[in-house]
């Protein structure tokens, strides 16, 4: 391998920093969406990773099982979304909150 | 980002710069339609370090799932929301300051106890995992999860489709 495991794991730790950020800021909820998916992302190339330098293969079966669980949270997420939008006349999930 | 001693290679290099610069760009960017496109960036970037790292299998289902679906769904969602909600971007400047705060002071402690750690030693020259590995895997000992993992997804299809449905439509069209 040319690559060491310390690059990925940098790499993931920047992608959950990030993620952490736009949880913690932003107010619009597709938003919190993409960095909800960012984290989960961060999460699956520290678990291929690890699985790739132990070695093992069930670091990467559990990772596919991650995508396929983020895929269906996030089905659901942008329905809850939409639901939010359709019911309110308030902008209370394009914008701001109102406190 | 890059406090390692050796020299990363190109590719790698690149694909940093792709996949962090939109995963900043998906969360910055004014227009959630551009932020969503550079959110499909970082997925690809995501999927190109799964190819680095020998699994090609995570990478395509990766690609499928991911770039096939999962973004193209948050850009029809994102075009389906009204116009206005878009574009409009309201946010407390000193929220905005603790959150970057937070964000370095992470990427500095984690990135100090990773490096720290004896991670860095850490080689291989075993040969990659086949994916027929994963296959029996997946179907010999993780049978149950991959069917709970099937029922999950028809579930949340379920769940999305009943939320989604309009009632006042369908009030509407019953009376008349």
């Amino acid at each position: 391998m040319t690559y060491e495991l310390v690059d990925f794991v940098i790499v993931s730790i920047a992608l959950l920093a990030i993620g952490i950020y736009g949880v913690a800021v932003k107010r619009n909820a597709i938003r919190m969406l993409f960095a909800i998916e960012i984290i989960i992302n961060a999460a699956n190339l520290n678990l291929v990773a690890f699985a790739r330098y132990i070695p093992n293969s069930q670091g990467q079966t559990f990772a596919l099982f991650s995508i396929a669980i983020a895929a269906a949270e996030v089905a659901v997420g942008l329905a809850l979304i939409i639901v939010a939008i359709l019911h309110s006349p308030c902008d209370y999930c394009g914008t701001e909150r109102k406190l | 980002m890059q406090e390692v001693p050796h020299m990363a290679d190109a590719v790698f290099l690149a694909l940093s710069v792709l996949t962090i610069g939109s995963a900043i760009a998906a969360l910055e960017v004014r227009s959630l339609i551009y932020g969503s496109i550079s959110l499909m960036g970082t997925l690809g970037g995501i999927a190109g370090y799964f190819l680095l790292l020998d699994s090609p299998f995570v990478a395509m289902f990766q690609i499928a799932v991911y770039i096939g679906s999962i973004a193209v769904l948050i850009l029809f969602t994102v075009m389906l929301v009204r116009r206005q909600l878009i574009f409009i971007k309201v946010e407390d400047k000193r929220r905005r300051y603790a959150g970057i705060g937070l964000m370095l002071i992470m990427m500095v402690s984690l990135g100090a106890i990773i490096l720290s750690s004896g991670i860095k030693t850490i080689q291989t020259d075993a040969p990659p995992v086949d994916f027929r590995t994963i296959g029996q895997d997946f179907l010999m000992y993780y049978w149950p999860a991959l069917i709970l993992m099937a029922l999950i997804l028809a579930a949340s299809v379920i769940g999305a489709l009943t939320l989604a449905r309009r009632e006042d439509i369908e009030d509407d069209l019953r009376t008349s």
